[in-house]
């Protein structure tokens, strides 16, 4: 009977375990070891800077990060002033004293600047195609980090017989292989500070690590949080049963 | 005086309240001496879990709502505030989008645990009906609370599920935009989402208040399935019950704790964090987890109203079970037979899940065909025909006598004289 028992909760556990894991005829990207897997994952602080410094200057020429707050810096290592420096290099819109629209230079509780200012615009400098906004894409794709890395290294040449369409490129981890988005990094693009290696694979790894960043601002804290609570439920489940045994130990059950 | 209480709280404060309104006195018979049998097992534990469940669902979803707003412009990036800049957001939207899963993960094996040990027949058959009405409420909240974020998958699971009542004949299409209130899906169906995910867990609080007090009425089910036969089979519910259920929320809460903070996503799918796009359909329309058996027994009829029949069905079953198991033996236990074709039941469920995952093609048409076949043929006509058929093994005589014999059976007369008094 238990064995029975034990073997209809496995196989329930066995059905939850295999739903999300539906099959994808996509190519799956490359896993890559990310600081913030597992239970104990942090921000690489140095990659995620680095990786700002690409969205900066690369993808931020088409990617909004709408829900995003220049203030949200301070979370991979940012410091106050360097925050509102980095603020103060991008015009927001506002509205002038006449009631004119006009810009200013950001603050750091301002959102992140959208490059364009509705979809029309988006589609119209950008051959129809609408580039998404990255504020939560990390949780928005299969795969994640990982997808993010594959599509900005998933550039190439299209096997033989196969036929790109107008405006479009071929990208081995894009779903169906053709996606609007020109490769956006190339070897040596952006130079960073610290010297680090500027390769299209590394770039890559920095901006997955900053939209990781930016998609769950609270991973750390999260994973931090989420230790000590299964410590304390291991602790106090431990002398709840230890409690139940003594409770039950005069009784035949 | 005439109708106050005597109580026999020995508190002077308490006593005055319990003479009036005796609610101490109700909990120390409902919750305190309630004679409960003595020889529950771990699966006893989930009626409580999914009460605590119900609760943290309600305290979450209360901040929840302080903070989100029901308008499809809005929707989303409300919930991404939440997740951002409201204090411990995100811990509240984790804990409540993964609190679904647990509810059903809990309930699942709460009603597997029902059929297993025949929980629903004489004289309980009503305190199974009520569950099963729990059952759709739940359901029901469920699939509006998915709608709330205005994902994709909230707006394109909330248009396929509301175009089921489109198969109604005549009526129908009216039907489908009175749902709506509209032409389509839209602001006016997230507003009355809104509401109704409110309003409903309030309406499920009810009635799983009349589930209890009618288990209260006729007692609890056992793992034998043999009634109570006197106080040498029972145990006061506090503190043993009290205490096993402790036990059980501990592990319950340990693993909810390692779904929010380890791997809160592991259930969304990516596309509900797409902003809702009524231009653009998802590559696949996919329902939460929980209902994918549902959804496979769906799209297993080739015909819209027949399938949507069948998904009703399958939940319609389920309210005469009580009638449709003809035999006189609760327990599987006792039910070689049963106890075989409970495990074929449960099989057949989780190949529909993983078929309701699937685009319906190749093998997976095959089998959800199979299993939904199973389905129906297992309450429909298995069940009545075994109640006649089976030879059930020997029932114990009571279950303090089966608590003192290892094997299960019965005792020669006078080898279990020893009586249980002491308890």
């Amino acid at each position: 009977m238990r064995g029975m028992s034990l073997a209809a909760v496995g196989a329930l556990f066995g059905l939850l375990v295999a739903v999300p894991a539906m099959a994808q005829e996509n190519t799956p990207p490359p896993e890559v070891k990310w600081s913030f897997n597992g239970p104990f994952g942090t921000f690489d602080r140095a990659a995620a800077q680095r990786g700002y410094q690409i969205y900066h200057e690369v993808c931020s020429n088409c990617h909004s990060l709408k829900e995003a707050y220049y203030r949200d810096l301070s979370g991979i290592g940012l410091s106050p002033t360097q925050i509102a420096a980095t603020a103060a290099s991008v015009n927001v819109p506002t509205i002038s004293d006449d009631g004119e629209p006009a810009e200013r230079p950001a603050l750091p509780a301002d959102h992140f600047r959208s490059p364009f200012p509705n979809e029309k615009a988006a589609r119209a400098a950008n051959n129809g195609a609408l580039p998404p906004d990255l504020s939560v894409i990390e949780k928005a794709r299969e795969g994640g980090a990982d997808y993010i890395h594959g599509i900005l290294t998933g550039y190439g040449d299209p096997p033989a017989g196969m036929k790109i369409g107008a405006g479009l490129y071929y990208n081995k981890y894009f779903p169906g292989h053709q996606i609007a988005m020109p490769q956006p990094l190339h070897d040596g693009q952006v130079t960073f500070a610290d010297g680090a290696p500027n390769n299209i694979d590394e770039m890559a790894k920095d901006v997955a690590t900053y939209l990781t960043y930016i998609s769950e601002p609270e991973l750390e804290q999260r994973k931090r949080l989420g230790v000590k609570m299964v410590l304390f439920l291991a602790i106090l489940g431990g002398l709840t049963y230890a409690v139940k045994r003594k409770v039950w130990a005069d009784v035949e059950h | 005086m005439a109708g106050l209480h005597k109580s026999e709280v020995a508190n002077p404060v308490l006593n005055w309240i319990d003479t009036r309104l005796p609610v101490i006195t109700m909990i120390q018979k409902e919750y305190g001496v309630f004679p409960t049998p003595k020889n529950f097992n771990y699966f006893w534990n989930f009626g409580a879990l999914a009460m605590v469940n119900l609760a943290i669902m309600i305290a979450t979803g209360v901040f929840l709502a302080m903070n989100y707003t029901a308008h499809t412009t809005m929707a989303f990036d409300s919930v991404e505030r939440i997740m951002r800049d409201v204090n411990y957001g995100w811990l509240i939207r984790y804990v409540h989008a993964n609190g679904a899963t647990m509810f059903f993960v809990v309930v699942y094996i709460h009603i597997f645990r029902g059929m297993y040990y025949g929980s629903y027949k004489k004289p309980r058959e009503l305190l199974w009906m009520i569950g099963v009405v729990i059952l759709l409420l739940m359901m029901a909240t469920a699939f509006m609370g998915y709608v709330l974020p205005w994902g994709q998958m909230s707006y394109w699971g909330a248009t396929v599920i509301t175009n089921l009542f489109s198969a109604i004949p005549v009526v129908g299409e009216s039907v489908v935009q009175w749902l709506w209130g509209g032409f389509s899906v839209d602001n006016p169906t997230l507003n009355r989402f809104f509401s109704l995910h409110y309003l409903l867990p309030f309406v499920l609080t009810g009635v799983i208040f009349l589930h209890v007090a009618a288990l209260h009425v006729t007692g609890s089910n056992n793992p034998l399935g043999i009634e109570v036969k006197g106080p040498q089979d029972t145990l006061p519910f506090h503190p043993y019950y009290t205490m096993k259920d402790s036990v059980g929320i501990c592990v319950y809460l340990l693993v909810f704790a390692a779904l929010v903070f380890f791997a809160p996503n592991f259930f969304i799918a990516p596309d509900n964090y797409i902003p809702a796009n009524p231009l653009s359909t998802p590559a696949e329309i996919v329902p939460e987890w929980y209902f994918l058996p549902f959804y496979a027994i769906l799209r297993s009829v080739p015909n819209k109203l027949g399938g949507v029949c069948m998904m009703f069905g399958a939940i319609a079953v389920l309210f005469i079970l009580p009638w449709l198991d003809t035999s006189p033996v609760r327990s599987c236990k006792f039910r070689p037979i049963y106890r075989i074709l409970m495990g074929v039941l449960v099989v057949s469920l989780v190949v529909l899940g993983m078929v309701g995952a699937h685009r319906p093609e190749g093998i997976w048409v095959a089998l959800g065909r199979l299993c939904t076949a199973y389905y129906f043929l297992h309450f429909l006509v298995l069940l009545p025909i075994l109640g006649k058929l089976e030879k059930p093994l020997p029932l114990p005589e009571s279950i303090s006598r089966a608590v003192l014999s290892v094997g299960g059976g019965p005792l020669p007369r006078g080898a279990a004289a020893k009586p249980m008094e002491k308890i």
